[in-house]
């Protein structure tokens, strides 16, 4: 389905997940966040790169990958996202919500 | 004489050898299978064991009387691989040289993982029920408890058979129930993910399983540490969960030999292709069972699926021929949700769990994602199945390595 979001149309599934990431920018991004509470930061722009990266090159998200990378402590990963800090992280990179495997 | 060998003499490994012995010319394959154990364990079965279901003599049996004649049979600790070289380096110093290998070394529990986890109450309040020690450790300890707060608790994805320590919190309703002290036994389920499993239509109706046994979830919950000391899991939200039996499924990881060998990835697990079940890395390489990275189901169902795809593809790489594209993820597994009952699940890749008969469309005689007592009887008569039938390599009559599709009720899921 389709959803206005920094005055521009995107696709999302049910949840609000961008299911076209060449859709997203910045602003979407903004836009997301401010929706789930969040007031994006500089900190908040590096990982929201870290993980985008993770998804251009196909490699699957954990929360386990995001301790291995050094980009940020779990502790810190929860403050800056607060609630589920994955999958709002992902929702606000406009990329899928990861699946937690089989 | 060319050479295949076999790494891991579990539930994949053995089937493998089975397979092959009798599809290979012997006078041109010398085939080789190395375990460092040389007990074979039925796995399912830790999960009866704590209940007194099972005895521990069901659930372990000499290896040795699985593996075929005519297969060289070594009981030895693996050091490496090293795949430039095609060679396999055991501990003892013997070098195996392969012109095939088949890694089937499956996973295992790395309790360590976790802080406070196997600590000094490991196996006294603080327990696994997915290692032969662990699962005979808890059922001492339930058959003296006298109640309190039981905690079932997964660490993170993947793991293998994701139904089982779901399975558990059913049959620790039921036997606290039989035991006549259920209303001294408080029992939370806690899990990572946001729902009882990982696939939307089974989680629904297990959900409700759960809230009808009096069960209660947490989800979402990513553990951090356990702390001991005070008898509680703490989540990286700062969520406490407090327990006075902890039964924890803790991270699963490939073999260290994979880490070693440089072939795994974060968790160990070999990069493998879902359909073919070549490895990514190199072609003479294959891997099936839970030692893989496939997005499918670690159950010992799936490596049976994966084996019948699999011999027809060695048969193939060694001919030449282009490999067949064929594994869909199939799983297939009982749960069991105590007091005599239990639901079936049949699934792969891109399709969920859905309702149904299974293996005959229409006729049944078992029920898909509904509670029955001839599931029940099926999971039961599995061990026997297992024992006899799947690890010899004998093909289980109307069940395919590929899902079927009849007699189901699909809605199609994202693939």
């Amino acid at each position: 389905m389709d959803k206005t979001i920094a005055q521009a149309t995107v696709s999302v599934d049910q949840e609000g997940y961008l299911t076209d990431f060449s859709q997203w920018n910045k602003e979407i991004g903004t836009e997301i966040a401010k929706e789930q509470g969040i007031e994006m930061t500089d900190k908040h722009w590096e990982i929201i790169d870290f993980i985008q990266d993770k998804f251009k090159n196909e490699e699957p998200l954990s929360i386990r990958g995001i301790k291995k990378s050094g980009v940020i402590n779990i502790k810190e990963f929860y403050a800056l996202f607060p609630g589920g800090p994955l999958k709002k992280a992902t929702m606000i990179a406009g990329i899928p919500k990861p699946k937690s495997c089989i | 004489m060319k050479n295949l060998v076999i790494l891991g003499a579990g539930t994949a490994g053995t089937m493998m050898s089975n397979h092959l012995v009798s599809k290979l010319p012997k006078d041109e394959w010398k085939i080789t299978v190395v375990d460092q154990y040389k007990t074979h364990y039925y796995q399912p079965g830790f999960l009866f064991l704590p209940f007194d279901i099972y005895t521990t003599k069901q659930v372990k049996k000499k290896g040795a009387k699985f593996i075929p004649k005519g297969v060289n049979y070594i009981n030895e600790k693996i050091e490496l691989i090293q795949p430039e070289d095609n060679k396999v380096l055991l501990e003892n110093g013997t070098e195996l040289a392969y012109d095939i290998l088949i890694i089937a070394t499956g996973t295992k529990i790395a309790p360590e993982e976790i802080e406070g986890m196997k600590g000094p109450e490991w196996h006294k309040s603080v327990f696994d029920f997915y290692t032969y020690e662990g699962a005979k450790a808890l059922r001492d300890k339930f058959r003296e408890w006298e109640g309190g707060k039981l905690v079932v608790h997964i660490t993170e994805m993947p793991i293998k058979c994701p139904v089982a320590p779901l399975e558990f919190a059913f049959l620790a309703d039921s036997y606290f129930k039989n035991k006549g002290m259920r209303d001294k036994v408080d029992i939370t389920f806690v899990t990572p993910l946001g729902g009882a499993f990982t696939k939307p239509k089974a989680t629904e109706a297990l959900h409700h399983l759960l809230t009808d046994k009096g069960i209660k979830e947490v989800t979402d919950f990513n553990i951090e540490r356990v702390d001991y000391e005070n008898n509680k899991i703490i989540d990286y939200a700062e969520t406490e969960v407090p327990y006075d039996i902890l039964v924890t499924v803790p991270t699963n990881m490939g073999d260290a030999l994979i880490e070693r060998s440089g072939m795994g990835d974060d968790l160990n697990f070999v990069p493998t292709n879902k359909a073919t079940l070549q490895t990514d890395d190199h072609e003479n390489i294959f891997a099936l069972g839970d030692a893989t990275n496939l997005p499918a189901s670690k159950a010992g169902s799936v490596a049976h699926f994966e084996a019948e795809i699999l011999t027809e593809n060695i048969l193939r790489y060694i001919n030449g021929e282009p490999l067949k594209e064929e594994f869909d993820g199939h799983a297939n597994c009982f749960i069991e949700t105590g007091g005599g009952k239990a639901l079936l699940i049949d699934f792969n890749y891109t399709h969920e769990p859905v309702e149904g008969t299974f293996p005959f469309p229409g006729v049944g005689p078992l029920n898909l994602l509904k509670e029955s007592r001839t599931n029940h009887m099926g999971k039961m008569a599995f061990r026997w199945i297992y024992w006899n039938m799947l690890i010899k390599g004998i093909h289980i009559p109307f069940v395919s390595a590929t899902m079927s599709e009849k007699g189901k009720h699909f809605e199609e899921t994202e693939a």
